[in-house]
């Protein structure tokens, strides 16, 4: 017990002794860094051009956000909040995440100042050694802990882009609309993985259900490709909604899809595929017994 | 055996036979599902069979061999069979496991069902 009590105390000595040399050294550092600003920023900017980060970027919004980037470094530095550089660089991330930039570019040029700087600090206190040890001791911990800082906002950044976009197209991607009662349309527009396959199924089972569907039309004219996989799915989709006693039209297969379908042995006997959408609906219009007719229309009326 | 509460009720309905199946039913209560079916067949002299599965949460090969048996010895004995009440998860579930309900009608529930027999019966009568 009383080991660890002495050993802690040394440990809390220690580290008010090292916040305390911070507490002194951080201002002169601080105040280092904002006198050389402009001759830093530029050797800065000049490693990154010569590293070809950031090359999305023209030289003017370069210089721009080199300079945000550099005071809120130097920010960073004295007030030892990353509040305000995690703002900004979620901020930033925004701006150039739908430009191409990658992480790596991102990681890249916060080092490149943060190696910019450090040398800056040698040569400043080279006379010095155990200055400079000193001086390190408050530097690099706080450098490192604003390069994570803007590495994590900016994968946060792009992973809520991500999402965002995840979501997006999860719910545009299966829309199930009744057109009559008991006719139900499922247009599948842009690639079938079979992630959508299987909430396909699973909002069409639910929706002929719910809608108490006699006839699906699934069409799938806006889908470039499907694989064996996807088209066992969709062949057990067809299935299990008859199972459900819907049954269920398949339009709009592209010549390309039809080809694959064959090719790979998918069992279409049980499917009843037409031409096009509009064939479809006729058909299924068939199956439930309404007959569309067209009212003349006199001139004048 | 034959102890316990019903967990199939039959009902009849004109010359229609309704059984709901209440519950999860294992391999013995199917065979003994499908003995007292058919034989009510015979007494009440059913044209239409309609088995409501609604309740079911599985839908296993045994089970899915056995109501098909039931519409063939029912087809045998002069009785259209419809099953009705699939749920979507068991459907896609029978699909994945390669089960299937053959040539047996099947309508999404009870009204579908009675809707599918009228029809069948409404075509035999024009006809004959």
């Amino acid at each position: 017990m009383n080991a660890e009590n002495t050993q802690d105390q040394r440990q809390d000595q220690g580290q008010a002794e090292l916040s305390l040399s911070g507490n002194q050294l951080l201002p002169q550092l601080v105040a280092h860094l904002r006198e050389h600003r402009a001759k830093l920023r530029n050797e800065w900017a000049s490693r990154i051009r010569d590293a070809h980060l950031l090359e999305a970027m023209t030289p003017q919004e370069m210089a721009a956000e080199t300079t945000s980037v550099y005071d809120n470094y130097v920010e960073v530095l004295e007030t030892g909040s990353v509040e305000a550089l995690q703002h900004y660089a979620r901020d930033l991330s925004e701006r150039i995440i739908p430009r191409g930039v990658e992480t790596h570019e991102v990681v890249g040029i916060v080092l490149l100042l943060r190696d910019v700087l450090a040398r800056s600090l040698f040569e400043k206190y080279q006379r010095d050694f155990a200055l400079l040890n000193q001086i390190l001791d408050a530097y690099e911990p706080a450098a490192n802990r604003i390069a994570n800082t803007v590495a994590v906002s900016f994968v946060d950044e792009r992973e809520r882009v991500i999402r965002q976009q995840q979501d997006a197209i999860k719910e545009l991607s299966t829309p199930v609309l009744p057109v009559r009662e008991r006719l139900l349309i499922l247009p599948i527009i842009g690639v079938l993985d079979s992630e959508r396959a299987r909430q396909l199924t699973e909002q069409l089972l639910s929706g002929i259900r719910t809608h108490r569907a006699k006839v699906v039309v699934i069409d799938i004219t806006g889908a470039p490709d499907v694989d064996e996989t996807v088209a066992n799915h969709l062949v057990q989709t067809v299935d299990a909604s008859r199972l459900m006693g819907a049954s269920v039209i398949i339009t709009g297969l592209s010549p390309t899809i039809a080809q694959t379908l064959v090719t790979i042995g998918v069992d279409l006997s049980k499917m009843n595929t037409i031409g096009d959408l509009q064939g479809g609906l006729e058909e299924a219009e068939r199956l439930l017994g309404y007959t569309v007719t067209r009212k003349v229309v006199t001139d004048g009326s | 055996m034959n102890s316990g509460p019903a967990l199939v009720s039959i009902l009849r309905q004109g010359d229609t036979l309704v059984a709901s199946v209440h519950t999860a039913l294992d391999d013995s209560e199917m065979v003994r599902f499908q003995h007292d079916l058919v034989r009510q067949i015979g007494e009440h002299r059913a044209r239409g069979i309609i088995i409501d599965v609604a309740a079911l949460d599985v839908i296993d090969s045994f089970a899915s061999r056995t109501l098909r048996s039931i519409a063939d010895i029912a087809r045998l004995r002069g009785a259209v069979t419809v099953i009705v009440g699939i749920q979507p998860d068991v459907a896609f579930a029978m699909v994945c496991l390669g089960m299937d309900m053959g040539e047996v009608p099947t309508a999404l529930d009870l009204e579908e069902g009675l809707a599918y027999l009228s029809r069948l019966r409404g075509l035999g009568s024009s006809h004959g």
